[in-house]
C-alpha cells in the first residue's frame, strides 16, 4: 500500500478548516475549564478542576506522579477519548465552545489544538513526510509548492532546518532523540494550532537538547498557546509564565510562576517545589 | 584464586558477617555459564545439521528419482504423406486434415523399417513400441502447413513408455521376460533401431505443456500447474482482503467484549479444525447447495480460502498488534481519523508480518489434497483449464494420482511433479522474502 497516495486521497475528505486567526491579546482566557472530572472505569482520577489557560502564554502543570497531569493535558484535545473505560465530566470551553459536547468533531479539535508527547515518536517515515502528514489530512496545503514551503517554515520555527534540511528524505528516526522531539514539534505546529500540549517533553532528553526545546518553547508563545506538564521544577519556572499544581486529583493551587514559586500560598506547594515529597 | 569464603571482617555493628571472595565466585559461575553456553549452542548446531540431513536426504531422493522423467526417449522416423491417405477428397478441408487416419502412416514408415516383420502378432508388439502420441504429432504438423501433404518429412516421436523407462535402465534384460513389459523381440528391434542410430533421447517437453494422459509418456503438469495457479488465485482472493478486514477490525475498532472475545477463540479453532471437513463443507454448502460446477478451481479456491482465513488473521492481528501504540497516539494527535491512523500508519508498519502470514497460508494452501478431494478435483482430467470454471486438478492432487499409476514411468513422473511443486514453494518462500525486505525498508 502506497502511504502517500492514500493520504493525497483523503486530503479531499478532510474538513476545510477556518484560519484561525490568533487574535486574542495575551493573558485572555484560551480555555476554561470548570469541574473536570475524569474516572477511568471505577477509579476517579481527577476530582472537579477549575483552571483558565491564557492565549499566548506557557501554562505548567506540577505535581507528583499519578497526580492526575497527564489526564488532564489529555482532556484539553479529548485524546482520552481513545481510552474505552475512561469518562469525562465537567465543562472545558475552547474560546467560548464546549470541547466536550457530542458534537464537536475531534478531528477538527485535534487540529486546533496539538499534541507532543512525553516520548519522541515520530512515524517511521521520512522527515518531510513527518512534517507534511499533518497539513496533507487537513488539506492545509494548496500544492507541492505550498506544502514544501509549509514542511521549511515549520522546521525552521523548530529549530531543525539547519540540521535537516540536506536529508528531508531521510527516515525521522534515524535523528537523535533531541532532533526527534523537535521533529515532532515541527509536526505538531505545521497544521498551525492555536494551542500545543506537551506532556513532559524533554523527559528523555539530555540537558542539551533540554535546553534547546526551552528556547523554542519560548519563542513559540509568541504565536501559540502551550500547556506544558513538567517534573521539573527549574523548568517550569525558566519556561511558564503561569503555574498549576496538581496534587491526588485535584488542583491545589494555580497563579503566576512567579508567586507560586516564590510566595506559594498551599501549605503542600510549599513542601511540593521545595522538594519535600513528590 | 582462593575460593574460600572469608569470615571475620567485623561489620560496622560489630558482628561479624561473612565476606565473600566475589571475584573468584563470579569466575567460577562464569566458567559454569560458559559451559552452558557451549552446549546450547551445541545443541542448535546439532538440531540444524539434522534437519540440513533430513532435507538433503528427501531432496536427493526425489532428485535422483525424477530427473530421468526429464529426458524421453524418441525415434526419428521419415514419413510419407501421401495424400490419398489423409486427404481422399484434395479439397484440404479442416475437417477432413483433422480425422485422417494417420497411424496408418506412422505403421506404414515404422514398419518399412522392419520389412522382416509380417507375422500379425509379431506387428502388433512392434507397432506397441511407439507411443500413440506419434500421430498427433503428424496431425499437427499437416494441420499446421498443409502444404506438407505429398512430401517425405523427418519427425521425432515418443516411443512407448516401457521402451522408454528400458533405454533408461530402469526394465532390465536380466530380468526373464514373462516378467518384464519389455518383450525379447522388442528388446533386439529396439536394439535394431539403435544401431541404425534412429534412436534420440531429448527434452521432455510434453511434460511442461500437456496435460494429464493415461500413457505416461504423454502427461504433463501443465493441466495441475493451471490448476494451481487459478485455485490459488481464487483462494488470495478471497482470504487476503477477509482476513485483512477481519482482523483490522477486531484489533482496531471491535470493543473489547464477550463477543470479541467468542470469536478470537473460534478463530483459533478453525485453524485447528482439519482440512478434510472444510472439504465436505464445500461439497455441501458451494457445490449441493449453490451448484457451483464440480471440480473447477473456483470451488477449491474457495473451500482453501476458508482453510487459509484463520492462518492470515491470527498472523495479521499479531502484526497489528506488534505496531507500538505511540504511532496511533502520534496520528491521532494529528487529527488523523481512526481510519487514517490505519491505513496510514498501522496497516502499511505490520504489512511485513501480514505478508509472511499470508504466503504461509497460501503454502500451506498449495501442497492441500484432502479438502479438493472433497469436491471432485482428483478428476482424470486431460484438458488444461483456461478459466477457473473449467474442470482441473492440482498439483498435489496430480501428484498423488501418478503415484497410483501401475506404470513405471509415472515413478518417475511423480518425483519430477513433486521438484515442479517443490521449485512454486520455494519460489513463493523466496516471494515472501523479497517482500518482507521491500517493506522494512521503509522502517
Ligand atoms: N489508561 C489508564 N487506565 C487506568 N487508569 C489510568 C490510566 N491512565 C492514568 N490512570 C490513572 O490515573 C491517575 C492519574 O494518572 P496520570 O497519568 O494523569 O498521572 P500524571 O500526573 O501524569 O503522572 P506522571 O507524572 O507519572 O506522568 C493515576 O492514578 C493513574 O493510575
Ligand atoms: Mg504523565
Amino acid at each position: 500500500m502506497d502511504m502517500t497516495n492514500v493520504a493525497t486521497e483523503m486530503t479531499d475528505a478532510a474538513p476545510h478548516l477556518p484560519s484561525h486567526g490568533h487574535s486574542q491579546a495575551a493573558g485572555e482566557p484560551k480555555f476554561v475549564t470548570r469541574g473536570v472530572t475524569v474516572h477511568y472505569g471505577e477509579k476517579q482520577a481527577l476530582f472537579g478542576i477549575d483552571l483558565d489557560i491564557n492565549t499566548n502564554e506557557v501554562t505548567a502543570l506540577i505535581g507528583p506522579s499519578g497526580c492526575g497531569k497527564s489526564t488532564y493535558l489529555r482532556c484539553l484535545n479529548r485524546m482520552n477519548d481513545t481510552i474505552p473505560i475512561c469518562r469525562v465530566g465537567g465543562s472545558i470551553e475552547l474560546d467560548g465552545e464546549n470541547i466536550l459536547a457530542k458534537e464537536v468533531d475531534v478531528v477538527h479539535l485535534r487540529a486546533r489544538v496539538g499534541m507532543v508527547f512525553q516520548k519522541p515518536n515520530p512515524f517511521p517515515k521520512s522527515i518531510y513526510e513527518n512534517v507534511c502528514y499533518g497539513p496533507r489530512i487537513h488539506g492545509i496545503a494548496s500544492g507541492k509548492d505550498d506544502l514544501d514551503e509549509i514542511v521549511e517554515r515549520s522546521l525552521e520555527r523548530a529549530g531543525l532546518w539547519k540540521e535537516v534540511k540536506d536529508r528531508l528524505m531521510e527516515p525521522g528516526t534515524g535523528l537523535s532523540g533531541g532532533q526527534q522531539q523537535r521533529l515532532c514539534i515541527a509536526r505538531a505546529i505545521a497544521v498551525d494550532p492555536e494551542v500545543i500540549l506537551m506532556d513532559e517533553p524533554c523527559s528523555a532528553l539530555d540537558p542539551i537538547a533540554t535546553a534547546k526545546i526551552e528556547e523554542l518553547i519560548d519563542e513559540l508563545r509568541e504565536n501559540y498557546t502551550i500547556v506544558i506538564v513538567t517534573h521539573s521544577m527549574q523548568q517550569a519556572a525558566r519556561v511558564s509564565q503561569r503555574t498549576a499544581f496538581f496534587h491526588l486529583g485535584d488542583l491545589i493551587e494555580h497563579g503566576d510562576t512567579d508567586q507560586i514559586f516564590t510566595k506559594p500560598k498551599n501549605e503542600k506547594t510549599q513542601d511540593y517545589i521545595t522538594g519535600r515529597f513528590g | 584464586m582462593s575460593e574460600v569464603v572469608q569470615v571475620g571482617t567485623p561489620s560496622a555493628a560489630g558482628r561479624p558477617v561473612a565476606v565473600r571472595d566475589t571475584k573468584a565466585l563470579v569466575a567460577k559461575s562464569l566458567k559454569r555459564r560458559y559451559a552452558a553456553e557451549r552446549r546450547f549452542r551445541l545443541y542448535g548446531v546439532a538440531a540444524i545439521a539434522f534437519a540440513g540431513f533430513c532435507v538433503a536426504v528427501l531432496f536427493v531422493t526425489i532428485f535422483s528419482n525424477g530427473y530421468t522423467a526429464f529426458w524421453q526417449t524418441n525415434i526419428r522416423l521419415d514419413v510419407t504423406l501421401y495424400p490419398q491417405d489423409i486427404d481422399p477428397q484434395g479439397d484440404r478441408s479442416p475437417k477432413a486434415l483433422s480425422t485422417a487416419n494417420y497411424q496408418k502412416l506412422i505403421k506404414q514408415a515404422f514398419g518399412d523399417l522392419f520389412p522382416d516383420v509380417q507375422n500379425r502378432r509379431e506387428k502388433r508388439k512392434l507397432f506397441d513400441m511407439i507411443s500413440p502420441g506419434a500421430t498427433f504429432v503428424i496431425r499437427d504438423m499437416v494441420l499446421k502447413d498443409p502444404g506438407l501433404i505429398g512430401k517425405r518429412v523427418q519427425i521425432s516421436v515418443p516411443l512407448s513408455d516401457d521402451i522408454d523407462q528400458f533405454a533408461k535402465g530402469f526394465i532390465k534384460a536380466e530380468t526373464p521376460e514373462s516378467e518384464r513389459r519389455v518383450k525379447d523381440a522388442q528388446i533386439d528391434w529396439f536394439q535394431r533401431l539403435k544401431d541404425r542410430d534412429l534412436v534420440v533421447t531429448e527434452f521432455n517437453s510434453t511434460f511442461f505443456t500437456a496435460g494429464d494422459s493415461r500413457e505416461p509418456e504423454l502427461a504433463g503438469i501443465l493441466g495441475a500447474i493451471m490448476g494451481s495457479v487459478f485455485t490459488m488465485i481464487v483462494t488470495l482472493a478471497i482470504s487476503f482482503p477477509l482476513a485483512v478486514g477481519a482482523s483490522i477490525y477486531l484489533e482496531e475498532f471491535a470493543p473489547k467484549n464477550k463477543w470479541t472475545q467468542l470469536i478470537e477463540v473460534n478463530i483459533n479453532n478453525l485453524a485447528a479444525v482439519p482440512s478434510i471437513v472444510f472439504g465436505l463443507l464445500g461439497l455441501a454448502v458451494f457445490l449441493n447447495f449453490f451448484n457451483l460446477p464440480r471440480s473447477a478451481p473456483l470451488v477449491g479456491g474457495m473451500v482453501l480460502a476458508l482453510m487459509t482465513l484463520p492462518t492470515i488473521i491470527i498472523a495479521a492481528r499479531a502484526a497489528l498488534k506488534a505496531v507500538p501504540p505511540s504511532i496511533r497516539e502520534a496520528a491521532l494527535g494529528m487529527g488523523a481519523s481512526p481510519v487514517q491512523v490505519v491505513f496510514h500508519h498501522v496497516l502499511p508498519l505490520s504489512m511485513p508480518g501480514i505478508l509472511t502470514g499470508t504466503i504461509i497460508g497460501m503454502a500451506q494452501a498449495l501442497g492441500e489434497t484432502a479438502p479438493l478431494l472433497m469436491i471432485g478435483m482428483v478428476a482424470f482430467i486431460v484438458d488444461i483449464p483456461g478459466s477457473p470454471v473449467d474442470p482441473a486438478t492440482v498439483m498435489p492432487v496430480q501428484i498423488y494420482l501418478w503415484s497410483d499409476s501401475p506404470e513405471r514411468a509415472f515413478v518417475e513422473r511423480t518425483s519430477a511433479a513433486i521438484m515442479v511443486l517443490l521449485c512454486f514453494l520455494i519460489v513463493m518462500n523466496a516471494l515472501a522474502v523479497v517482500l518482507r525486505k521491500k517493506f522494512e525498508r521503509r522502517w
